[in-house]
């Protein structure tokens, strides 16, 4: 029982005015000016010590974000953004830089304890968790912690915040960033590319496998800051990496804005299994507040045999833009898409995936359940095509979507292009109801209703939920639902 | 024991009239049953005594061991012990039996202040009782009745039943679709419940199912409402002379 109690808290907690996580960290924190033009980019720079082809780099993609305009395709809805009403960087003063753990900020370790994140390696050590997970942990601009680096670096795994990476790597940042989500391609990249400002890189040479997950964990704590993180992961021939991103925010009446940018590079026979815990604050039940999540997410399967996996565990944020997407480049790659999106209250979600198959024999697998509640509205946008030289690229997708109540809206937009008669491209949905019957025939046996929902929004997501690496039940479980299945044997 | 009086019954959003002054009383260790034409209301009355939303009772009272549970849920009902057996049980996709069973077996003790059974117990009953129910432990991982028979439908209506031990069972035609083995171990599932503090109700259209399970009393229901009340005997003249009489004296 432990777990269905464990997952209607869950369900609770994403009830959107009973957000865990709002709570505000009292630190004193040193900002950029508000407001974004040339000195501000020059400012974030410097405050890096960035070289100058960093710099000029950001300044590219400044000015032509000002030619940019904002897309409006998606089905989401929310006032115009005054771009320049927004303070683009904001680290806590005693944390000028990525320090040793006994020099952070002991207000910053308690923070990430409230949120259920260890820093410390003893107390990850001492058995708090079952398996090691390093983690780098991002409070709003800066990154404040990295764990069990020198670890990883006997594996020859490089694990660090990109600032860092800067300094101390420039040929693979050089080489690789922008490689795959291009400083051009949309609104919120290429401003993500000026003003981006932490975030985690990740290199596994070749043939290495990561001894331990690697995560990412972000808060945003300051008010009317955006936060651009910028994260970079490089698995070389033959390596394979698991990762894992969380994300809170505190609980604040204003919107803010979230534009990351993931770019993930498989080289031949590499292997990278990225999966997200999103939960940015949602916003209040009647839609005030709560982050607007403009995510650019991509992967490039670049060499043969390679293969990328995206699972998503979506509960947050008042808007959600986002779709990880693979580029499947080498011949026999593979891409996946898992992904649970919940919404609740007046939260938007707008997400998906994209494969594109450009090598032979490139295959892809989708697997999206949304669930709205609430007044929400919750769209899958999805888009698969094949290049002329794709021979035999397969993808199957299952959309499958739940409505929770009379007042929320699910929808399907699929998008297929095949230019290559081999390609078999599968595509099932459906879109159904918790019924009534199925709630009764639970509460007859005793549960609550929210428990009897619990546990019917729990089979509803369990394909997706088993993609989870084990090592992260625990987070997952804080989120959403469990498959009882291990708890029960 | 479960005491109806004068019910009457119509459905919450359209003004039809389903059950008109029903009065039925079941004693602890009694074992009574119900037969009736289709259409008659059985399942409506079970729905009812079990606190579904989609009826409204206009009159009369329900009652549980000498209290009214008009103003129960039907979580709070179930939790005092009344089960039901369905006509029709219900899928839930992805959900694995035994994590279902689990979490019924818990919410319950919950609701009662005892303690959750801890796993390897609650296993061990489980498979026990499936066992004595002949049925498959493979059939436990799978998702509840997504994919089951009809008769293996009704046979994990019995299973949960001997894990819950209820204090009233209603059994709504758990001896459709069954074959004669599957009768047997449905009605022996029954049997092993009968108890001095235990009050069961079957609802069925077969004197084989009442060959098995011997009931104490026999009700026949027409029209939304118990036109006669007799023993055992009743139910070998239903099965000659079928519901013609019991019809008319209804309307
Ligand atoms: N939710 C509902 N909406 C409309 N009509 C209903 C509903 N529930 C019950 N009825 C009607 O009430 C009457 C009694 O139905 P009920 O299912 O209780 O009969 P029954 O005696 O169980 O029949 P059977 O022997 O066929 O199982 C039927 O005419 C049925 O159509
Ligand atoms: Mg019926």
């Amino acid at each position: 029982m432990a777990a269905v109690k464990e997952t209607v808290d869950r369900v609770k907690a994403i009830d959107v005015d009973a957000y865990k996580y709002g709570f505000v960290t009292e630190i004193e924190s040193e900002k950029a000016p508000k407001g974004l033009n040339e000195d501000i980019v020059r400012f974030i720079s410097g405050k890096k010590n960035e070289p100058e082809w960093m710099t000029q780099w950001r300044l590219d993609a400044y000015r032509r974000w000002l030619t940019m305009r904002e897309p409006k395709w998606a089905r989401v809805d929310y006032p115009p953004i005054d771009f320049q009403d927004l303070y683009y960087y904001s680290a806590p003063k005693s944390a000028p830089g990525p320090k040793s753990l006994d020099e952070v900020d002991p207000e910053l370790l308690r923070t990430y304890e409230k949120l259920g994140i260890p820093l410390r390696e003893q107390e990850i050590l001492a058995g708090v968790q079952t398996s090691k997970v390093a983690v780098d942990a991002v409070f709003d601009s800066v990154s404040v912690a990295t764990t069990f680096k020198e670890e990883l670096a006997r594996a020859g795994v490089i694990f660090c915040p990109i600032s860092e990476a800067i300094h101390a790597h420039p040929e693979l940042v050089r080489r690789y960033l922008g490689s795959v989500v291009p400083v051009t391609d949309n609104f919120y990249a290429t401003l993500n590319s000026a003003v981006f400002s932490d975030g985690s890189f990740v290199y596994i040479p070749p043939g290495v496998r990561c001894p331990m997950e690697l995560s990412t964990y972000f808060r945003i704590n300051e008010r009317n800051t955006g936060q651009f993180e910028r994260t970079l992961i490089i698995a070389d021939k033959g390596s394979y990496v698991s990762y894992l991103e969380g994300c809170t925010a505190p609980q604040r009446d204003e919107n803010q804005l979230h534009a990351a940018v993931v770019e993930l590079i498989a080289l031949d026979d590499a292997e990278i299994k990225y999966s997200t815990v999103q939960n940015w604050y949602p916003g209040d039940s009647e839609g005030r507040g709560g982050i607007y999540n403009f995510v650019t997410k991509r992967g490039d399967c670049r060499g043969p045999r390679s293969k990328i996996s995206w699972t998503q565990v979506e509960t947050g944020s008042a808007i959600t833009w986002k779709y990880p997407s693979c580029i499947l480049r080498g011949d026999e790659s593979r891409g996946e898409f898992y992904s649970i999106a919940i919404s609740n209250g007046r939260q938007q979600v707008d997400s998906g995936t994209k494969m594109i198959h450009l090598g032979r024999n490139t295959t892809s697998r989708i697997i999206s359940k949304g669930i709205s509640a609430g007044r929400s509205n919750n769209t899958y946008r999805g888009l698969v095509s094949a290049h002329r030289k794709a021979t035999n690229a397969r993808n199957f997708t299952n959309c499958d979507s739940l409505l929770i109540g009379h007042d929320c809206g699910a929808h399907t937009v699929p998008y297929i292009e095949s230019k290559n008669a081999t390609a078999v491209f599968e595509h099932e949905a459906t879109t159904s109801k918790i019924s009534e019957d199925q709630l009764f025939y639970c509460v007859q046996r005793g549960l609550s209703e929210e428990e009897a929902t619990a546990l019917i929004v729990n089979g509803f997501v369990r394909d997706v939920l088993q993609q989870l690496p084990m090592e992260f039940a625990v987070e997952a479980q804080k989120l959403i639902a469990i498959s009882l299945e291990g708890s029960v044997g | 024991m479960l005491e109806i009086r004068n019910l009457a019954v119509k459905l919450a959003d359209e003004d039809k009239q389903i059950i008109n002054g029903l009065s039925l009383t079941v004693k602890n260790g009694e074992v009574a049953a119900i037969m009736g034409p289709n259409g008659s209301g059985k399942s409506t009355l079970s729905y009812v005594v079990s606190g579904k939303e989609d009826y409204e009772v206009t009159g009369g009272d329900i009652l549980i061991d000498g209290e009214s549970v008009l103003e129960m849920d039907a979580t709070e009902r179930a939790n005092n012990g009344l089960f039901l057996a369905f006509q029709y049980p219900i899928e839930i996709p992805g959900v694995a039996t035994m994590t279902f069973l689990k979490a019924a077996l818990n919410a319950q003790a919950r609701a009662r202040g005892e303690k959750e059974l801890q796993t390897p117990e609650f296993m061990k009953r489980v498979r026990e009782a499936a066992k004595k129910l002949g049925i498959d432990q493979d059939m436990l991982k799978r998702p509840l009745n997504v994919g089951f028979s009809g008769g293996e439908k009704k046979r994990m209506e019995i299973l949960q039943m001997a894990l819950l031990q209820p204090k009233l069972a209603i059994l709504d035609e758990t001896d459709s679709g069954l074959d004669i083995d599957a009768l047997r171990i449905v009605a022996d599932g029954v049997n092993a419940l009968r108890a001095p503090d235990r009050a069961i109700l079957v609802i069925t259209h077969y004197q084989r199912l009442l060959d098995y399970i011997k009931p104490d009393t026999v009700h026949v229901m027409a029209r939304g409402r118990i036109v006669k009340t007799g023993g055992p005997e009743l139910a070998l003249e239903l099965e000659k002379h079928g519901y013609r009489d019991f019809v008319g004296e209804a309307a």
